[in-house]
């Protein structure tokens, strides 16, 4: 556990540039965007209504109605999740190109021969780096976006309180913004598994490949896609090529894209069927509702997913000990 | 006590090449054996094979575990360091220590703190603003702090400059090499070595063409320095191998009665690259 908990921290050491400072620098970019909205509109707009990310500070008193509090609510709930989409696309750039490079750079340069002369096993060695695309990238993540949006929060509130409306309050008394953080901590064990397919793909390319991992995780997966589009291979089952294409193609390229089961779990044949499509408000909540939706892991999406993503992960540890670069 | 190393038959095949043929050999503890041999002659996969790096055939026992599959256990005895620069370019000297301190249950870190000490190193500096002799001394501190049975260097000083070669050797006599320690080196830098060598290796397209200790090399190999008018006799004993020096000849003889030689002129102790060289002359042919 120890041996664990010090591979996990190099790997940290390593990547704290992209780990730890990509999401930072979004989420402090974010909030810098949002600052100059809030002059903007309180130098330019002063005298009408005030409006940052759909919310009215002319509408916001501390005596609304029901109905006003609830779209409050809401906007509270787009602030918070506004950094978690953005992060997001930071994290998915991160998460793929540490699997990519995870066990080739070392190889490389030849510091490979140094992490291997110490007594850790290449098991330990590819799961600490897995445990790292899958939990430590992801937390790090959250984190960041929960408090880049608590932050901007606050900072609409003080914009607030300047126009005599008293936004502090409902901060504090809305559910919103706790809800939303536990949502999103609760989406993690799903990431985790949704995400081992691409992990897996991913690492097996970099423990394999002798040169330009990037190109053979690339080409193998699309190059089989186009092959089975091309003969129609897919007709042999009775499903189309674009069968083929969202659960092999992308489930081995794209799942490290946060909530990437939401689309499925909605459209699909998950258990969140949406009634109402055209319903923003409804669309907005059963999506929320799936991300941590945990009776999706039992799906064949999931299960099969995992299966395989594990089944490559092994493979990268068999590379990762007999590998013999010459 | 019983041998540190033990291989019998150990053979690789690379694609094109045999880079092991059969090979076969014993280390015993306390030993400072040198593996010698030119580019391509298999050093490197024997090495490996020690260290569990490369798949091979045969049988290899290092101290008592099997490399192949008991690797990251074996890899608790057992140190190397594998030519100059492999240690990641972008770890600092504290994250090193850190690191090596958290997972190797044999690492005495004052030890390495007091080797550090007296180098040039500052905790915070990265590798990669360090130069070469400057990583090996972080390596080689890194090492020396581990109480490892069997110590492996593969071209350890390769690139450094005549300073940092002659430390590294006297470090490792002084601080790091007691009787219950083994080193095995490979080097082409041979003059550097050949004082501290207990045991030699020479090897050539995979076999091994020389295992012997170093005094035995002495009564065996002999140098002899003969007059002209001397030279057809001492070339019908069958030298090795013959050099003009000066007017003179001289010859390295492998197994003639020493009295012998001594009626014919000076006689002297080859050195190692002598030696090296007339045994590996065809080499490249």
């Amino acid at each position: 556990m120890k041996t664990f908990y010090w591979l996990v921290k190099r790997e940290f050491w390593e990547h704290r540039g992209s780990f730890l400072w990509a999401p930072i620098i979004t989420g402090g970019v974010m909030m810098a965007m949002t600052l100059m909205g809030l002059i903007t509109s309180e130098v330019f707009r002063a005298r009408g209504g005030v409006h940052v990310n759909g919310i009215d500070f002319n509408t916001v008193t501390s005596h609304m109605g029901p109905d006003a509090l609830q779209t409050i609510g809401k906007a509270l709930d787009i602030v918070i999740l506004a950094p978690m989409m953005l992060i997001g696309i930071v994290m998915f750039l991160v998460v793929f190109f540490y699997c990519l490079g995870s066990l080739y750079d070392d190889r490389r340069d030849r510091s490979i021969l140094f992490w291997k002369s110490l007594p850790i096993s290449d098991r330990d060695t590819v799961l600490s780096k897995a445990f790292c695309a899958t939990v430590l990238v992801p937390v790090i993540a959250i984190i960041t976006s929960v408090v880049t949006g608590l932050l901007i929060m606050i900072m609409m509130a003080i914009t607030a309180s300047l126009h005599g409306a008293n936004l502090w309050q409902m901060l504090w008394t809305l559910p919103h913004p706790f809800n939303i953080t536990a949502s999103m901590l609760s989406c993690i064990p799903l990431y985790v598994i949704w995400a081992l397919p691409t992990v897996g793909w991913l690492m097996l390319c970099s423990a394999w490949a002798r040169n330009k991992p990037f190109l053979w995780a690339l080409i193998i997966p699309i190059g089989s896609g186009i092959f089975v589009s091309w003969f129609n291979l897919m007709g042999l089952f009775n499903l189309s090529d674009k069968w083929f294409w969202g659960n092999v193609v992308a489930r081995s390229l794209l799942s490290v894209i946060p909530g990437g089961w939401v689309p499925g779990q909605l459209y699909g044949h998950g258990s969140l069927q949406i009634d109402h499509a055209d319903d923003g408000d409804q669309v907005f909540a059963t999506a929320l509702a799936a991300a941590h939706n945990y009776a999706a892991l039992i799906t064949p999406e999931f299960l099969v997913g995992a299966v395989a993503g594990v089944a490559m992960i092994i493979g990268a540890i068999w590379f990762r000990r007999w590998r013999d670069d010459g | 006590m019983s041998a540190v190393i033990t291989a019998s038959g150990l053979s690789k095949q690379y694609k094109s090449s045999l880079a092991l043929d059969n090979v076969s050999f014993q280390i015993a503890p306390g030993r400072i054996v040198g593996l010698i041999g030119p580019n391509g002659a298999g050093k490197t996969t024997a090495l490996k094979a020690i260290l569990g790096l490369t798949d091979f055939t045969g049988e290899l026992n290092v101290l008592g575990f099997d490399p192949r599959k008991q690797r990251d256990r074996l890899m608790g005895e057992v140190c190397f360091i594998a030519d100059v620069a492999v240690l990641p370019r972008w770890i600092r000297v504290h994250e090193a220590i850190d690191f090596v301190a958290n997972v190797h249950p044999r690492f005495d870190r004052k030890k390495c703190e007091a080797f550090l000490a007296r180098t040039k190193l500052t905790p915070n500096q990265r590798v990669r603003q360090m130069s070469k002799g400057m990583i090996v001394q972080l390596h080689l501190a890194l090492v020396m702090a581990i109480d490892a049975r069997l110590l492996i260097l593969d071209e350890p000083t390769l690139g450094l400059d005549i300073l940092y070669r002659k430390q590294f050797y006297q470090n490792l006599l002084e601080d790091y090499f007691d009787e219950n320690k083994t080193i095995i080196v490979t080097t082409h830098q041979v003059e550097e070595v050949e004082h501290i060598l207990t045991d030699l290796m020479f090897i050539r397209d995979g076999k091994i063409v020389l295992d012997a200790d170093m005094e035995a090399i002495g009564e065996r190999f002999i140098e002899v320095m003969v007059s002209a008018d001397k030279a057809p006799a001492a070339r019908a004993l069958k030298p090795l191998d013959e050099r003009q020096v000066f007017g003179k000849s001289i010859f390295l003889f492998d197994g003639v009665e020493r009295a012998q030689l001594e009626a014919m002129g000076e006689v002297r102790r080859p050195s190692v690259s002598d030696l090296f060289v007339a045994t590996m002359k065809e080499t490249y042919a």
